[in-house]
């Protein structure tokens, strides 16, 4: 067997691939927080309480309604964005003119109250969800299996169609104006506010998708959105909230660096996209991408 | 985050007379309440009370102090119960750790303002809640268990409930006075000029990082004591209080009682311990509650409780002298 560098491929390259599947769902919790911040000016603390209501409407949708993931992949993330679009309308809309700390506690209020809900009704012990893609194809160096294949190339392309709409299209100038002056664009007879609670449900439905996503990869749990939210917030704080395109790469490059670690450094895996924190906190603290703000 | 008006809102007769009802009323309370519960509270709310300095007096909202409270909590067990330290000196080496924790901690938040600055130290937190979980010492899931509770300075046995309800009291008085001296001294006001207007303060010629540095070093350093003191009072360190939960009870408190009110905080923490003791039966539902007081604090209610009345109070003698 040929080695890399002393690793043996099949471990480097499985490795490399997980660390694709956590850069994906890190590149796309990561841009609908920079989306909604855009706008809002809020960090959405329940992004990933949302992620794990995607996960689990899923799971209901397949155990009590009988519709299959690829049903799933299209409701989950419309039922959470529409609740989104309430918590907006009735919450978040209230401390707009507010200290943007607010937004930050009340969004984690929410998320202590999704996870408890969860708890308390399916336990802390996650439930697994079926592979609708099962088997895979011997690329020679790896056995790639075609679900995390999909994985892969759906975040990827919902990233770039995301970031397709936001940079080049009339309704992306129109949400780009109003992040950067809401009352001009107000003042030209667009109307800001229903743009703002579209986005916040735009923003929440992305965290959903990425969770019906990861629902057959991992176990669909109460707590399986609490631990990758911080991680996100790394993500964020390291690539800085000023660049769509920023985010995705980010996002995709952090799990890959985290991937990496797995394979030479274990020990470290679960703090190295910290320490990658800090140290651009002491190069470059206004982010990779980010402008001071 | 939230005015404080500069004028006190009690006058100084008031203020002795509350003083000492509050001594009073600490001397007594062993005598009707379970001392354990009692010495909980004290704990959180020094706690609390501590972590008010930073978005209470600074404008810093800091989602990352489990880390002071657990990691000085973590020091005190293993001085005391590998290395054989006294209790005095296990809490002092507690508090001098979550002091050196905060000083790098903080010299790299303070680079972010606002959102971004809960973000670093919330990911900061998660790094040492890592630490904690793979080090050796700390005994991963089962935590430091069984500290000895010792003699206090080879005087004060600790093993009898009473005896360590008045040194916790003293140590909590000690700290919510020095809380209360450094909010009213010059350093004090300089951290309330930043927390209103950053640039003005800057323009003043305020090195404001150094002050936000300083500032953020003594709240670390005085969730660190409280940390330390729950140990006696536990005999444990576990993995509980360094974790994000822990962080968010701490803002939890002080945002019920009153962000930038002395007292507030520690009001806060007796609301919120003695709830999840009479809620625990209830289980997960306990975080939803915690959730729905989050939701209705910043809806309604931001002020908090002491924050409200002191808010009162002034309102009628506005209207009194005018």
């Amino acid at each position: 067997m040929m080695e890399l560098i002393g690793i043996p491929p099949q471990a480097l390259f499985g490795q490399l691939m997980l660390g694709l599947i956590n850069g994906s769902f890190y590149a796309m919790l990561s841009l609908g927080l920079a989306v909604i911040f855009g706008l809002l000016n809020v960090i959405n603390f329940a992004h990933g309480a949302q992620y794990m209501l995607g996960a689990f409407v899923a799971w209901m949708l397949l155990n009590w309604l009988g519709i299959p993931y690829w049903g799933a992949l299209v409701l989950a993330p419309i039922v959470v964005a529409a609740t989104g679009l309430v918590i907006e309308r009735t919450l978040l809309r209230r401390l707009h003119d507010l200290d943007h700390l607010y937004g930050l506690l009340l969004t984690f209020g929410l998320a202590l109250i999704f996870e408890g809900v969860m708890r308390s009704q399916f336990g802390a012990a996650g439930m697994p969800y079926g592979n609708p893609l099962p088997g895979g194809v011997n690329l020679g160096f790896m056995w790639l299996p075609w679900y995390r294949g999909w994985i892969i190339v759906a975040s990827l392309v919902v990233c770039l169609a995301t970031w397709f709409v936001i940079e080049r299209t009339k309704l992306g100038a129109y949400l780009r104006a109003a992040t950067e002056r809401p009352e001009i664009v107000q003042s030209f007879g667009i109307d800001v506010p229903r743009m703002i609670t579209l986005t916040y449900a735009f923003g929440v439905g992305l965290a959903a998708l990425a969770g019906v996503l990861a629902a057959p990869a991992y176990q669909v749990s109460p707590n399986m959105g609490s631990n990758l939210i911080i991680v996100v917030f790394a993500v964020v704080v390291i690539g800085g909230m000023g660049s769509i395109m920023g985010a995705i790469v980010t996002g995709f490059g952090l799990g890959v660096i985290e991937g990496l670690t797995k394979v030479f450094y274990p020990e470290a895996s679960n703090t190295v996209i910290f320490v990658i924190m800090a140290l651009v906190l002491m190069v470059r603290p206004s982010g990779l991408f980010g402008a001071a703000k | 985050m939230s005015a404080a008006t500069m004028t006190p809102a009690l006058s100084a007769p008031m203020k002795l007379a509350l003083a000492a009802a509050v001594a009073a009323a600490l001397v007594a309370a062993p005598f009707g309440v379970y001392p354990v519960m009692l010495m909980k509270v004290m704990c959180f709310a020094l706690f609390a009370c501590a972590f008010n300095l930073l978005p209470g007096y600074t404008g810093l909202l800091s989602f990352g102090h489990a880390m002071f409270f657990g990691g000085a909590s973590y020091i005190c067990a293993h001085t005391i119960k590998e290395l054989g330290f006294p209790p005095e000196l296990g809490i002092v080496a507690g508090t001098a750790f979550a002091a050196a924790l905060g000083l790098v901690v903080g010299a790299l938040a303070i680079r972010r303002e606002g959102i971004y600055f809960a973000m670093v130290t919330l990911a900061l937190a998660q790094m040492f809640y890592f630490f904690c979980l793979q080090a050796p010492f700390t005994n991963g899931e089962d935590g430091i268990q069984g500290v000895p509770r010792g003699i206090f300075l080879g005087l004060i046995d600790l093993s009898d409930d009473l005896s360590l309800y008045y040194v916790v009291a003293v140590i909590f008085v000690a700290g919510v006075a020095l809380i209360h001296r450094i909010v009213h001294s010059p350093f004090g006001q300089v951290l309330r000029a930043i927390r209103e207007n950053e640039p003005r303060a800057i323009s003043l010629g305020y090195s404001v990082n150094r002050y936000k540095l300083l500032a953020f070093v003594l709240s670390a350093t005085l969730a660190g004591l409280a940390g330390s003191t729950k140990v006696l009072v536990f005999q444990l360190a576990s993995l509980t209080d360094v974790y994000w939960t822990m962080s968010g009870e701490v803002v939890l408190m002080t945002i019920v009682g009153g962000m930038g009110t002395i007292l507030g905080p520690a009001v806060g923490a007796a609301i919120i311990v003695m709830m999840q003791n009479y809620l625990a039966s209830f289980g997960e539902w306990v975080l939803v509650i915690q959730g729905c007081i989050f939701v209705l604090v910043v809806s309604v209610f931001r002020k908090g409780i002491v924050g409200e009345i002191k808010a009162a109070a002034e309102r009628r003698r506005a209207r009194r002298e005018g």
